[in-house]
């Protein structure tokens, strides 16, 4: 079948989904494209600058952002709300915006196992790549088997280019076969999976032993090391902005609406891949300042008569950005937790977050494994209680107070359908549709 | 137990094997004999760093493929955990960990790798890998209750006339092999003296609390009060109709 006519059925397809209230249409659209024209990616992205953008954590957000810093140059296709499997990817593909040319440059986000697979129909890739760790380890695999298949990949195309954060081991093995990396220092706090040199097994040494913020590493025993990256964050710092320091020592301050240092690293590796895509780093930092939400994640909504901020903790190495992102204590919290498919069927990750940094806090366990995370905290020794459905008129209990009445939102943080779940409740909106 | 009468709990590397939450197995032994009036000391030992062979109680978990190769090869160089062993120390080991306390098992790409040899059992690779819910029935003296976990692994461990199996399964693949020539149903995890080894993940003892009192009372000499709660019996009743309903 013709390409055009699969997008028209893919479109109707998406719209049909979206109208009965089974998602946003983007996966099941684009299955139907893909299903009447199977070589749809390949022929949608001929001739199109693409980026992808991968990583364990902040892919979504970082395509987010580096979209927005593109649009400020013209127009772009992207993937918003995290469809990064192909059938997301040709959905957003074959239904640009209105007025969006055929040859506009698309920023995609793509999920780490899928993304050798596309890269054979986009030989001359831009990838921007943020951190590689563990994540619903049931389907996903191994983090060094995620790495070694990147490298393989990468290593076989010739015309592939790469922003990558040179901090992150995993990330340098798999695209130090490319040549001309971008290096970026973004950091890496989460470095419990790579203890070990992705190149010959030893044990790993990093300079934050001695020099804590030294985000350095090497491998003592095969010369395998950190590449010195061109560009850096300066995380923020009592008060002060984060800034990305450029390779000609220009400063560029990210004022950005979103929280955290994970995503002062997210924005950094954005700027830099606009960069690498022609846009320059004043005019990115600019519009990265628009964002303030993405696909719903940090959003305010409405719940049981209290203002509700929404977060997204899907993995350990999420989970750790996530201490300094939630209001300060002694705000109470809810987590919710469920373990469906694209949440990982096991929630055992639960032990690797260091949920004893709740301590002074009240926790509110719910979401389908609520009794995985009640036992969790129990053994965290953290105040809590287990609620099957908080949102229901007086279920919360008493130690939450007024939280989320007054100036201060209560923050809600969930695994990915539990998130969903409430933003779907609150009535929040994701964006892209 | 040391004559100070302070009970020493020993994680063994768990930034090459806690890779599924096992470090969590710690933190509950830890609490659980805490409850019970005894004075805890938890030590996690970095990569490679000696291994003390004055603990009570030994823990080794899960790991990838090169760090399991890499914690087996520092821990035959070390010794310290062969001779706790040999002095009547206790140890919990799970998936990888367990692997390594046998003889043999499939290291990176497959290449067998010789274990610790501190239990007498063997591991090569199972056709198909196994992930999901294990449910397996105890049969190991001082356990009743059934053993509830996750599994996800590639080896099939075969016991040798030293191992005893801790379980049989009732729903998944535990070691993959069975005890009897003639087939029949899976064995889970093995024990030898105070050596004990099983794929439960979820911990295995946050999810199994009988399992953990038992592991305590194997260093303690005896007994320990009952010690009860409410969300852990949620938690475990809740895994058992949920793994049955599946089965
Ligand atoms: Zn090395």
């Amino acid at each position: 079948m013709r390409l055009q006519a699969a997008a028209g059925l893919g479109r109707m397809a998406g719209v049909l989904s979206k109208s009965l209230g089974r998602g946003d249409g983007q996966v099941i659209g684009g299955r139907v494209i893909l299903a009447a024209c199977p070589d749809a990616f390949a022929r949608l992205v001929a001739g199109k600058r693409v980026a992808f953008v991968s990583a364990t954590n902040g892919k979504t957000t970082t395509t987010r952002l580096l979209a927005a810093a593109m649009a400020a140059a013209g127009p772009v296709v992207t993937n918003f709300s995290g469809a990064n499997m192909p059938a997301g990817l040709v959905y957003a593909l074959a239904r640009p915006p209105v007025g969006v040319r055929p040859d506009a440059p698309a920023v995609l986000e793509a999920d780490e196992t899928f993304l050798p697979g596309l890269l054979a129909a986009a030989p001359s890739a831009l990838l921007v790549l943020g951190n590689l760790s563990r994540d619903q380890l049931d389907r996903v695999g191994e983090v060094a088997m995620v790495a070694r298949r990147w490298r393989k990949v990468f290593a076989a195309g010739a015309g592939l280019s790469a922003v990558a954060n040179a901090d992150d081991p995993h990330v340098v093995w798999a695209a130090s076969v490319i040549p001309g990396v971008t290096w970026v220092s973004v950091g890496q706090r989460w470095t419990s999976d790579s203890a070990l040199c992705p190149s010959c097994g030893s044990i790993l040494r990093r300079a934050t032993v001695d020099d804590p913020g030294n985000p350095d590493w090497s491998c003592t025993s095969c010369g395998f090391r950190r590449p010195t990256p061109t560009w850096r964050l300066e995380p923020a710092d009592h008060g002060h902005s984060a800034v990305l320091v450029a390779p000609d020592g220009a400063r560029y301050t990210l004022d950005l609406q979103l929280p955290g240092q994970a995503n002062q690293a997210n924005a950094a590796m954005a700027v830099v891949a606009a960069d690498a895509l022609g846009v320059r780093p004043d005019i990115s930092v600019l519009a990265l300042r628009s964002v303030s939400s993405v696909g719903g994640r940090y959003q305010t909504v409405s719940l049981a008569g209290r203002r509700v901020r929404l977060l997204l903790g899907k993995n350990p190495a999420g989970w750790s950005e996530m201490f300094d992102m939630l209001a300060p204590a002694p705000a109470p919290v809810v987590i919710a937790i469920n373990a469906r498919a694209a949440d990982g069927k096991d929630p055992s990750w639960l032990w690797d977050v260091p949920f004893e940094r709740l301590a002074d806090r009240f926790v509110v366990a719910t979401g389908e494994r609520r009794h995985d995370l009640a036992v969790r905290l129990l053994y965290a020794g953290i105040a809590y209680a287990s609620v099957a459905d908080p949102w229901l008129p007086g279920a919360l209990p008493g130690e939450v107070g007024d939280a989320g009445r007054g100036e201060t939102p209560l923050d809600s943080v969930g695994t990915y359908t539990a998130f969903r779940e409430v933003l779907r409740r609150g009535g929040g909106a994701g964006d892209g549709g | 137990m040391a004559a100070e009468s302070r009970l020493r709990l020993v994680s063994i590397y768990p930034m090459l094997l806690g890779t599924y939450g096992d470090g969590g197995n710690l933190q509950v032994l830890a609490m659980r004999a805490r409850a019970r009036g005894l004075q805890v000391e938890a030590i996690e030992l970095d990569a490679g760093e000696p291994v003390p062979d004055g603990g009570d109680l030994y823990l080794l978990g899960g790991g990838e493929d090169d760090a399991q190769v890499a914690a087996a090869r520092a821990l035959r160089a070390d010794g310290g955990l062969a001779r706790a062993v040999t002095r009547g120390a206790a140890v919990f080991s799970v998936c990888a960990g367990y692997q390594v306390l046998g003889t043999v098992f499939p290291g990176s790409d497959g290449v067998p790798e010789p274990g610790l040899e501190l239990l007498d059992v063997s591991t090569d690779r199972l056709p198909k890998r196994a992930v999901g819910e294990l449910l397996a029935v105890p049969i190991a003296e001082g356990l009743r209750q059934p053993l509830t976990g996750y599994e996800n692994h590639a080896g099939a461990t075969h016991l040798g006339p030293e191992a005893a199996a801790l379980a049989h399964v009732e729903v998944g693949v535990g070691n993959g092999t069975s005890a009897s020539t003639s087939g029949g149903v899976f064995s889970e995890g093995a024990f030898s003296g105070h050596v004990l080894g099983t794929y439960l993940h979820g911990p295995g003892l946050a999810r199994n609390p009988e399992l953990a009192d038992l592991l305590l009372s194997w260093v303690t000499g005896g007994p320990l009060d009952p010690w009860v709660n409410g969300d852990i019996e949620a938690l475990r009743a809740e895994r058992l109709a949920a793994v049955r309903r599946r089965a």
